[in-house]
């Protein structure tokens, strides 16, 4: 197809492609195993294309420097994986009260603490739902496979200018150090899809960032402009000044959650692989899994299928917003739910949130090795 | 005729938060008196602040302005800056934002030799949460975190700046305005890592416990500690123990600055320039 190409490339060089085509120009970055070969690679891109890299001090600095070239108005990211979140929480709160679009990558390694810093896992998750203090919604996408890392960053950036706040990105270990072959869209492709934030463009005086529909970001023109305005991690009125007001503060907190959560039709995106032949019946398995897990799902579901176990699977992309509908129509549908996760429980708690049932089944491994389509298998027949 | 301030002031949130008598309105003056004489648009500034009383500085300011989280206002403003190098960047910190939580932040960008001023709002005293220790609270004073002495060593600012590698680094008090304007021209128009300690009084949280109840003794108290730098290098070493020297300590306009350094990387990635090696730099270690 003329709008894609076929690369020969590594998860964590993808995110960093990906970036660079969606026009991102500043990246704060730190070292940190398994995510450092983003930097590594944005290192080259973007001063080639002439934007700046910059490894900065610590993991902070390195999300702040990222926040203040967002502040500045252009598109901006940090990579990093689960202690790195940890020590960026705090400002990761800022650009949530502030309604700074930045892309996250995390690529994550076992934890909790310095845990196994070469190893896989799917621990952060959680965390990516609420790494900071306070009331916001995270949008937080997953990878699948290498193409996916290229294509969820790419969804990221444009999904964070549309918001106006932090979006994540999951890879783990094993995807991030994947090598092989991807179809990505060209970067002509990638161009054409960007909206880019909305700007103001009336009278100075009539500009009032803040002020918006209460479900809708806020509108911050690029710093520089002509606009002049205030940005504060407190709570603000409509032009970004520290408030109390009682319904100001409501309001303000109010919109962050519905800014996202009623419009989480713009943010699900989901595979459902060998589905559409589920009918209900007796002896159906559903199988919940997401990230790099799901290539041995995938694998296990041709197994199963072959020894006469008609399984499928349901993988969401967007990890938060949770697509809550979906995961309840097949979970009200299909009797045998089992979630596969290299962490415990931390997504199977929001399946059975959703869903309203307690008998769904989980595979968890956290000793920092991958999950084979084997075990998927012998656990299916082990449980249903 | 009278300077008139209110072009560049958020005339609808004054009054301000600070107590009266408190130096960071003087300090706020001399920035404004300064910028004016430097004819910059308000438009082309940014300034950036922390969190304390200093960091609500950038609320009342009629500039692009950003209020950050404790300490990391340096880092912020180097995004901004790395997107923006013809734009002047300004922070305004406290001492516990620069010297304590944030100064990681502090010694990486005046090693960067970043294009940005950094004013320290030097009170002695973490004052917007009421008398906790902070790092340049002189030992033996009382504190609602030391109620019997502090005891922790203080932070001289300005050796940390110089020896940090900002190629200008200042310290002066808000007892002389005019000096001060002065200070931050020069501060502003040096192109790299500008450190500021500006001596500030608190007579509301470091002078109630301390015997300096009243803003005319805390400065004094200042005024006291303070010695221009000339005169302070006459003195015999065992004198200059408890004095802090004020003036332009360091100013060295030899030092590349970090935007400019940076376009070099620019330039060889895209084949203007050869690689960099360390046939480019003096210093090779």
């Amino acid at each position: 197809m003329a709008d894609t190409r076929e690369v020969i490339s590594s998860g964590n060089h993808l995110a960093a492609l990906a970036a660079a085509d969606a026009g991102c120009r500043f990246m704060g970055g730190y070292p940190i195993t398994p995510s450092s070969e983003v930097i590594e690679q944005m290192s080259d891109l973007l001063p080639k294309r002439g934007g700046s890299c910059i490894q900065m001090e610590d993991e902070i600095a390195a999300v702040a420097a990222a926040i203040g070239a967002g502040m500045a108005g252009e598109r901006t990211l940090t990579a990093t994986s689960g202690p790195g979140i940890s020590l960026k929480a705090e400002n990761l709160g800022l650009a949530q009260m502030c309604e700074v679009p930045l892309v996250v990558v995390n690529v994550m390694r076992g934890g909790p603490s310095t845990g196994l810093p070469t190893r896989v896992s799917q621990g952060d998750v959680r965390q990516a739902k609420n790494p900071s203090h306070g009331d916001y919604r995270s949008i937080t996408l997953c990878a699948g496979n290498l193409s996916e890392c290229y294509t969820e960053v790419v969804r990221a950036f444009n999904l964070a200018d549309r918001f106006m706040q932090p979006v994540f990105v999951l890879l783990d270990e094993t995807i991030g150090h994947m090598h092989g072959k991807a179809i990505i869209p060209t970067p002509e492709a990638v161009k054409a899809g960007i909206v880019g934030r909305k700007q103001f463009t009336g009278d100075p005086k009539d500009y009032h960032p803040y002020e918006c529909e209460p479900d809708q970001p806020a509108v911050l023109n690029k710093m520089f402009s002509g606009y002049r305005y205030h940005f504060t991690g407190l709570h603000h009125d409509k032009n970004g000044f520290p408030t109390e007001e009682i319904e100001t503060c409501r309001k303000l907190i109010q919109r962050l959650e519905d800014k996202v959560m009623l419009h989480t039709d713009e943010l699900e995106l989901n595979e459902e692989f060998m589905l559409d032949d589920m009918t209900g019946a007796e002896g159906e398995v559903l199988i919940i899994a997401y990230g790099s897990v799901s290539l041995a799902a995938k694998e296990a579901i041709r197994h199963l299928r072959a020894d006469g176990i008609k399984a499928g699977l349901f993988r969401p992309l967007t990890l938060w917003p949770s697509p809550a509908e979906s995961i309840k129509k097949y979970t009200d549908m299909i009797k045998n739910v089992l979630c596969v996760e290299l962490n415990i429980r931390q997504y199977t708690e929001e399946v059975e949130r959703v869903s309203s049932r307690l008998d769904i089944q989980g595979l968890f491994k956290v000793n920092g090795r991958p999950i084979s389509p084997y075990e998927i298998v012998s656990k299916v027949k082990e449980v249903f | 005729m009278a300077f008139n301030y209110d072009q560049y002031l958020r005339l609808e949130k004054m009054p301000t938060l600070w107590c009266w008598g408190c130096g960071d309105g003087v300090i706020l003056k001399a920035f404004i008196r300064a910028i004016e004489k430097m004819g910059v648009k308000q438009d082309d500034v940014c300034v950036v602040s922390g969190i304390g009383c200093s960091g609500r500085f950038s609320s009342y300011v009629d500039f692009n302005t950003v209020h950050t989280t404790h300490g990391r206002t340096v880092a912020f403003a180097t995004g901004i800056k790395m997107m923006h190098p013809d734009k002047l960047v300004v922070c305004v910190a406290g001492d516990g934002d620069a010297l304590a939580i944030g100064g990681n932040h502090t010694i990486h960008a005046a090693r960067r030799n970043i294009d940005m001023t950094l004013i320290i709002i030097n009170n002695f005293i973490y004052g917007l949460t009421n008398s906790q220790t902070s790092p340049t609270t002189p030992q033996g004073m009382w504190t609602v975190t030391q109620k019997v002495g502090n005891i922790d060593p203080t932070f001289d600012a300005c050796a940390l700046g110089i020896a940090a590698g900002a190629s200008f680094v200042a310290r002066e008090s808000m007892l002389d305005p005019k000096k001060l304007e002065k200070v931050f021209v020069k501060a502003m128009e040096h192109r790299g890592f500008s450190f500021l300690d500006v001596l500030s009084n608190c007579h509301i949280n470091l002078g109630r416990k301390n015997k300096m109840i009243s803003a005319m003794e805390n400065l004094s108290w200042i005024d006291s500690i303070t010695m221009p730098v000339k005169k302070y290098n006459e003195l015999p070493e065992e004198e200059k123990l408890n004095i802090l020297p004020t003036g332009i300590l360091k100013e060295d306009t030899t030092v590349r600055e970090y935007c400019d350094m940076y376009q070099d990387i620019i330039d060889a990635h895209q084949g203007k320039r050869a690689n960099i090696t360390q046939d480019d730099f003096e210093k090779k270690i």
